[in-house]
């Protein structure tokens, strides 16, 4: 397939306002005749939403979720990012630019990226506008604050509540459009198709949570909102429910799938403590700010760590990293921290945890300033591990968090079928191999505020539709499809539950598709990941049955299809053969055991196509060209 | 240590509905207590029974899905925490747990645990909102609000939405919820313009979801897992006031 990113000529900073300048446009009362699907209420698809509704299109939303508001954007903390330079620090739109494309270690598009930094300024403006209630100094002007390691402050939060309050704006702006009567809301529907007719997205199954209902929707648009991937390693920050098989179902009807093999990790999580757990809750990374890592020096040293003296501590991170210290990347933190456990150096009941200590901070600057500082966090940690993080240091550990892959896009945030569009954490776009703190809330409004609009202006006003509904075989197809699913689901009755196999394919990601990877290992998960899924298609329980709320039921149809996407995480990392951000391949990497990337061989967006079921995807490649950021060797030492 | 939980099962809207006891062996004092039903769950599936409905997402106090009356109070025992913020260690070896869904005529049960809070989204969508379009709004500084004033706009905005104020009304009020958003809007130069409006459009149609009135409990800023105040009611019923005076 030739893939055509339609990346617009000319200097960076006039891209998008001549694309925009070039792009077609519908006529306001016209508008009311298209009808646009988008699935996903989070900030990307609630902003989305909202602002297509105010232009007049017909909108219709769709979320697994009761309301929009539960959403899993709603559980960011740390912040958003905006060059406003408010704080007279320097920034800029080109900084950000800078910032992004380096931090994604050069592995995104540089025409993207310009954009995003160039309307992340009206995000601000738009949800102040809102009623979102930014932190604020006395005199009554918005505060910023440096976050994951940037140099400067640019970051703008809302206590350690950023995400809750970006959605509920996003949300409110969508409740008034519900009222209007532009955009309807179908909540407790989980889509599970997507329907191509001649070549074009015109329309989604789903099924209602409630009854168990099909349900066909059929649209002149569909826009897939619908986050990341994260939980196909069972553990990770993201919130239960938040799934792959949206983008999986549409990759499969023929949407390309980029950089599948890009997840982050995050360094600074609350630790596992036993084979119930159901989720690992983040620790804001501003903590490093001011606390400091460290394990006994000695193997399996069994003391308190406050019996611990100071000459038998290894403040690794201080010790390998003499000027960043503390403050290293979050890729470089968590591999740091892995190995440190994996010579068996970890702390905890487990051994699978560092310290994160406060102590220091609070003798030089009080116990008081510190509880200003981390109090919410202190007291989440608290509340988790019953220990007092004022007297004792923290247990922290790698998570994963994020995941910078995604179904492939061009500078329309159009996927590789017509009509198709995928924006927020779903598509690939932006953060190359590694994203940087308080960028993924940035990324969804901006596709869904700022750039959405324009780009399904510019869709329909210059496709020609044939009149569609839902009688359509297409859709009966897909009904049918799905419901053989069902079927053969409820009918295996097998011994081990759903979640067993979710433990166990999450297991084989971790160990061998996680933090660190090698030829060996991915290869190893490539042979275990099929063997487990015949296991699942074989030896699954799910009771109940099909035409009521069924949990189970909801979790199986996941999980059969993290299988599938696994098998292509592993064989994406396998064949990059290079590392970068938070893709390391151990074969691969400097004498101080940082990423080494191949810029020769390397730099491309890995597009994958989906050829059938058992068959080999086929790899397409986008190439990346550099004409402003030129790639450098990450150092922080 | 082993509890003994009686959860209210009902299969559908319809269904009478009734506790049914199970007993929870080896529960790890480590252990939420979502975490705990979900070991009930696998168990049960593993018998081939149906496991338990409840509502959950994000375990971290912030999504508003979980919502379950734990030994008749709303999110459990403890302050200022949702369900999925509560840990088994706070329960003894033993102990008899009874676990109900939240109970108010305008949250009708979907199925066990699992009830329908939609009465709040229509009212949102009644006026929980300040009409600004995508774009077309002034710089983020050009209207300043002071740290106090955003302070106790964020204080109020901090509500999850998930009912236990309603659940743990006697009338079944939904005024902490409604008044958080009333006031969070009020406070902020940006909501003033609509202020009127808003109070009297979500009063109404709070009235119209069949929730009670509110007589001064406080039972639901005792059980608000975000710890709103009641005097968010207040600003609001003086809100109320002002805007039947401004319209008559
Ligand atoms: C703990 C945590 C903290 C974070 N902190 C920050 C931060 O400080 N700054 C930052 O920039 N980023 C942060 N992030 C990342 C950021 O929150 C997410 O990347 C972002 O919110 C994703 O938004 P989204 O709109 O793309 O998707 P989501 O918010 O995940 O929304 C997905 C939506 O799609 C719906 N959906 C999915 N599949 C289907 C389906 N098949 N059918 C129907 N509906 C479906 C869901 O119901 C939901 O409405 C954090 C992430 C985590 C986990
Ligand atoms: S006011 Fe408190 S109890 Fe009521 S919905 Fe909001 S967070 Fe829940
Ligand atoms: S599960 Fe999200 S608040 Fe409890």
């Amino acid at each position: 397939m030739k893939l055509n990113a339609k990346i617009p000529a000319g200097p960076i900073e006039q891209k998008w306002t001549k694309q925009k300048f070039n792009y077609k446009l519908v006529n306001p009362s016209n508008r009311r005749k298209y009808n646009i699907i988008v699935v996903g209420s989070g900030l990307a698809g609630a902003s989305a939403a909202a602002s297509l509704g105010e232009l007049g299109y017909n909108v219709h939303v769709f979320t697994y979720h009761e309301s929009p508001r539960r959403a899993h954007s709603i559980a960011a903390q740390g912040g958003i990012n905006a060059p406003k330079n408010y704080s007279n620090d320097g920034d800029s739109v080109y900084r950000l630019f800078y910032d992004t494309i380096k931090g994604g270690d050069y592995r995104s598009r540089e025409g993207n990226v310009y954009r995003l930094a160039e309307v992340s300024g009206s995000i601000i403006d738009q949800c102040v506008a809102q009623g979102v209630p930014f932190a604020r100094d006395y005199a009554g002007y918005l505060d910023n604050r440096s976050f994951g390691g940037a140099q400067l402050a640019r970051t703008f939060y809302a206590r350690g509540q950023t995400g809750q309050q970006l959605l509920l704006g996003a949300y409110s702006a969508l409740s008034r459009q519900i009222k209007a009567g532009t955009v309807k809301l179908y909540a407790r529907r989980e889509m599970l198709d997507l329907v191509v007719i001649e070549g074009q997205a015109r329309g989604i199954v789903a099924r209602n949570l409630v009854n168990g209902r099909m349900e066909s929707y059929a649209a002149d648009a569909v826009v897939l909102a619908t986050g990341g991937y994260s939980n196909a390693f069972y553990l990770s920050t993201n919130a239960k429910a938040s799934n792959a098989t949206a983008i999986w179902r549409a990759h499969k009807k023929g949407a390309l799938f980029g950089n599948p093999c890009f997840t982050q990790i995050h360094p600074t999580c609350i630790p596992l403590t036993g084979s119930y757990q159901s989720k690992l809750t983040l620790m804001s990374e501003s903590l490093r700010n001011d606390g400091r890592i460290w394990v006994p020096k000695k193997k399996g040293d069994t003391r308190k760590a406050n019996d611990i003296p100071e000459s038998e501590r290894d403040y690794y991170l201080e010790r390998m990293y003499p000027s960043f210290g503390n403050l290293v990347p979050r890729d470089v933190a968590s591999r740091r921290a892995k190995e440190i456990c994996d010579k068996g150096m970890g702390v905890g009941e487990t051994k699978l945890a560092v310290y994160l200590d406060l102590a220091d901070a609070i003798k030089r600057l009080g116990k008081n300033v510190i509880a200003e500082r981390y109090g919410n966090l202190c007291d989440m940690y608290k509340l988790i591990t019953a220990e007092d993080p004022y007297e004792v240091p923290m247990r922290i550990y790698p998570a994963v968090h994020y995941t910078m892959g995604g179904l492939w896009v061009d500078y329309d945030l159009m996927a590789t079928v017509p009509g198709l569009f995928v924006i927020g954490e779903a598509n690939f776009s932006d953060h190359g191999a590694n994203r940087l703190g308080a960028s993924a809330l940035m990324q969804g409004l901006a596709d869904g505020y700022f750039v959405l609009p324009y780009t399904m202006g510019n869709y329909l006003g210059g496709t020609k539709f044939k009149p569609v509904d839902t009688k359509h075989t297409a859709f009966q197809q897909s009904e049918t499809k799905i419901t053989e699913m069902i079927k053969k689901f409820l009918s295996i009755k097998g011994k081990r539950t759903v979640d067993e196999f979710h433990i166990a394919l999450g297991k084989i990601l971790w160990d061998y598709v996680g933090m660190a990877r090698n030829k060996a290992g991915l290869k190893k998960a490539l042979e275990m990941i099929p063997k487990l899924r015949g296991e699942f298609w074989r030896d699954v329980n799910v009771v109940g049955s099909g035409n009521e709320l069924n949990a189970e039921l909801e979790k199986a149809g996941r999980v059969a299809d993290y299988f599938e996407l696994s098998e292509l995480m592993a064989l994406d990392a396998l064949h990059r053969e290079e590392s970068c951000g938070g893709h390391f391949r151990e074969e691969y990497q400097t004498e101080e055991g940082e990423a080494k990337r191949n810029d020769k061989a390397f730099s491309y967006v890995a597009a994958w196509e989906y050829a059938g079921p058992n068959k080999k995807p086929i790899l397409n490649k986008e190439p990346l060209k550099f004409e402003y950021v030129i790639p450098s060797q990450r150092s922080y030492k | 240590m082993n509890i003994t939980l009686k959860v209210w099962r009902q299969r559908n809207p319809n269904d009478t509905g009734r506790l049914v006891t199970y007993e929870a062996k080896n529960v790890s004092t480590h252990m939420s207590f979502l975490e705990m039903l979900d070991v009930v769950n696998n168990d049960l599936v593993k018998k081939g029974e149906d496991p338990i409905a409840f509502d959950h997402d994000c375990r971290e106090g912030i999504c508003g899905s979980c919502g379950l009356m734990i030994n008749g109070r709303a999110h459990g025992p403890g302050r200022g925490i949702a369900t999925c913020q509560l840990h088994m260690r706070g329960f003894k070896d033993g102990e008899v747990i009874v676990v109900e869904p939240w109970r108010a005529n305008a949250f009708p049960i979907i199925k066990d645990l699992v009830v329908d809070r939609t009465a709040f989204e229509r009212i949102m969508q009644a006026g929980g909102y300040t009409s600004a379009k995508t774009g077309g709004v002034p710089d983020g500084n050009a209207v300043l609000v002071p740290k106090p004033v955003a302070e106790d706009a964020m204080d109020a905005a901090s509500c999850i939405g998930c009912g236990a104020c309603v659940a743990a009304c006697p009338n079944s009020s939904a005024m902490l919820f409604v008044a958080a958003k009333v006031s969070q809007l009020a406070l902020l130069p940006q909501g003033k313009a609509e202020r009127t409006q808003r109070v009297l459009a979500m009063v109404d149609q709070m009235d119209k979801e069949g929730f009670g009135n509110c007589s001064n409990n406080y039972a639901c800023e005792a059980e608000c897992p975000k710890e709103i105040k009641v005097t968010h009611i207040a600003r609001m019923n003086r809100e109320y006031l002002r805007a039947n005076l401004v319209e008559k």
